[in-house]
């Protein structure tokens, strides 16, 4: 059976645990001072309290009571409140050795006896004991001590209540009187490491018998709302999958993507050298989201939000109207500011409080400069992680430096990145001009182009790109070449409109050569009718003159008459 | 054991007239009759009568009884001595076996 287990209320705690620390149990914390021991065993009784409706007793051996209450009461904790309620019962044990004079056997009975009366006073479940070791300070028999604190534990067991007990980092043990001896259940260890001048809170469960539990090393924050524990890495890849589309803002990079641009909820990278256009990218697809009414948060490490609206108004995005109507969200800090998990909780703290359905976090790459390569890469996956179970769509800007490969994000994130645009400068002719790829977009055919990314002052525009014996024409090459392309257009018109006109010519020369020759034929139809007739007269005037020499003669005339006639009819 | 039963002052020697006043008021701390409190209790009256007759008061207090008393004395240990007065306030744990050490402890005698 697995074993019970009692919530902390502690935002991450409870999901590297598989629940909290166990239930009816002794669990230890152990760290060295000013770690966080009392601060996690404080919320873990102030929350039970609070929010699980657990009463709890918080005994104290190092602050006493009214130290606790104002510690907490900035983190939103109202102790004298859950007291009132009877939700929370506080005791402050001081042991003070000048005051101590051990004559003879004894025995902790007076701590049972406090405790005991705490407990039963508001009906306890979870008791914390801050930090036990105290006692070991304030009095000389270890032998008794030793003892006692077993009997203790047993009895706390016995008691049913889940106890948390902190205790101070000793050399080469856990803690300093290796009290952990006693505590079989749960050891969890604290630890504050300052690398790089960016110090860094850390939290790993050492054991926790009967349960599976995350091994890391979990980074945590002490913040303005308490502990927040950052698992490194969700135990799980089941984000929700969109089939939804969201405009880029542009409309021709929409097309190259499959032509409806980005899938909702995935993470976008834009790649690109400096001053490529990335936040002007990244500012285009938030002014598009924000007109459709979305919410959006915009992560700035590199510009202030008044210097990113002056600087996009001058290519035609105005987007200090959606900051007016609370759609967008600018967060800008330095990112040396604070280290990569103070960046990483902010983020979480904000978009829980904004709910956006876009991030940008322009650029991702400036963070480096808060932490290592790994630690930062380790931060991004988190962050990817956290947005995309959000359903988020996460636009990520990374610089990329001139001597590096380009088609490498620095801190290489490219595998956590679902669509991954490059922008980069095409340099030839002179000049350099911008030119875009869709370098990998999952789930769509998108286009294998690269197509010229201008900045003009209505927006971002994508320009096919000639081919030219060099290759890819860009800039100035390029409206040479449309120059080009353009008078041979009109000379190849020209020429087409030459060739018909000569045509045409010719073909009227023939027509009026085809006139001559038929007013030719008709001229000598008539010639032949006219020598037709002629002969016929001449025929005639023959036979006519034939007959009266005949008739002269007083010839035979039957004889030769008709043989004439046929002869006429022949022709 | 009697007069431990009672939680209330135990003046054995009849003092000044405003009795409520003594300079030497000890309370004792206990919890059930386990054999530590009891030597504890017997201890502690033999010591008073030899060196502080008439001048002292013992108060018993029985935490299983009145748990919420441990909390002012700051009371963790069983038995445990506290000397109200004269001030300042001291603490001597344990069954007060270690005559000399309690004797330290109430300042009657002095640190070696």
């Amino acid at each position: 059976m697995a074993v019970a287990k009692c919530a902390s209320g502690i935002a991450g705690f409870d999901e590297i645990t598989g629940g909290g620390f166990p239930r009816g149990r002794t669990s230890l914390v152990c760290g060295s001072a000013g770690c966080g021991k009392t601060q996690l065993a404080m919320e873990f009784i102030a929350r039970g309290a609070r929010d699980y409706n657990e009463p709890g007793v918080f005994m104290s051996f190092e602050e006493n009571e009214e130290e606790l209450k104002s510690n907490v009461r900035s983190l939103g904790f109202d102790l004298d409140d859950l007291i009132e309620r009877k939700l929370l019962a506080m005791d402050y044990v001081a042991v003070e050795r000048s005051e101590i004079e051990e004559t003879g056997e004894y025995d902790l009975e007076g701590l049972f006896v406090r405790l005991q009366h705490a407990i039963s006073s508001v009906g306890a479940k979870r008791v914390a004991l801050d930090t036990i070791e105290a006692l070991f300070s304030g009095l000389n028999n270890q032998a008794i001590l030793r003892a006692e604190l077993r009997r203790l534990f047993r009895w706390l067991k016995v008691q049913g209540v889940t106890t948390l007990i902190t205790g101070e980092r000793g050399d080469g043990t856990l803690t300093r009187q290796g009290i952990e001896e006693y505590v079989s259940d749960c050891v969890i260890t604290l630890d504050h490491r300052v690398t790089d001048q960016l110090s860094t809170r850390r939290l790993r469960i050492v054991k926790y018998r009967g349960s599976t539990h995350g091994t890391n090393e979990y980074p945590f924050l002490i913040t303005h709302t308490g502990i927040s524990v950052l698992p490194i890495t969700s135990l799980s890849l089941n984000h929700a999958v969109f089939n939804e589309r969201v405009s880029t803002g542009v409309p021709r990079l929409d097309t190259m993507l499959g032509g409806q641009g980005y899938y909702r909820g995935t993470t976008i990278l834009l790649t690109g050298t400096a001053g490529t256009g990335k936040t002007s990218l990244s500012a285009t697809f938030v002014d598009a989201a924000c007109r459709r009414g979305e919410k959006c948060l915009y992560m700035a490490f590199e510009e202030s939000q008044d210097q990113i609206i002056r600087n996009m108004r001058s290519i035609g995005v105005n987007l200090q109207p959606h900051v007016d109507k609370g759609l967008l969200k600018f967060h800008a800090s330095r990112p040396t500011f604070y280290g990569l998990e103070m960046h990483l909780l902010v983020t979480h703290l904000l978009v829980e409080e904004q709910r956006p359905a876009i991030v940008v976090i322009d650029p991702v790459t400036n963070l480096v400069s808060g932490g290592s390569v790994g630690d930062v890469h380790a931060m991004a996956m988190r962050l990817v992680d956290y947005l995309k179970g959000r359903g988020i769509t996460t636009v990520m800007t990374t610089l990329t430096s001139g001597g590096n490969n380009l088609e490498q994000s620095e801190i290489n994130i490219s595998s956590l990145i679902d669509t991954w645009l490059l922008v980069r400068d095409i340099e030839s002719g002179g000049e350099r001009n911008r030119g875009l790829y869709v370098l990998k977009s999952r789930g769509m055919a998108h286009s294998n182009q690269i197509r010229e990314f201008r900045l003009t002052d209505h927006g971002i525009e994508l320009l096919d790109v000639y081919l030219g014996p060099d290759g890819v024409l860009t800039g100035s090459a390029r409206l040479v070449q449309e120059a080009k392309a353009q008078s041979d257009e009109a000379e190849r018109e020209d020429g087409a409109r030459r060739r018909y006109l000569e045509v045409e010519a010719e073909r009227k020369a023939l027509a009026a050569q085809v006139a001559a020759l038929e007013a030719k034929i008709s001229l000598q139809d008539k010639e032949m009718q006219a020598l037709q007739s002629q002969e016929k007269a001449q025929g005639q005037r023959r036979v006519a003159g034939r007959e009266a020499m005949a008739k002269s003669r007083r010839a035979d005339v039957p004889a030769t008459a008709p043989r004439l006639r046929v002869a006429a009819k022949n022709r | 054991m009697a007069k431990a039963r009672q939680p209330k002052p135990t003046n054995p020697s009849p003092g000044p007239e405003d009795s409520d006043f003594v300079e030497w008021d000890l309370r004792l701390y206990i919890a059930g009759r386990t054999p530590k409190c009891i030597a504890a209790f017997s201890n502690l009256q033999k010591l008073c009568e030899e060196h502080l007759a008439g001048q002292y008061r013992i108060e018993v207090i029985d935490l299983l009884e009145n748990a919420q008393l441990a909390k002012g004395d700051q009371i963790l240990a069983i038995p445990t001595l506290v000397r109200k007065l004269p001030e300042p306030i001291r603490k001597i744990i344990g069954d007060l076996s270690d005559t000399e050490r309690v004797l330290v402890g109430l300042d009657l005698r002095a640190r070696s």
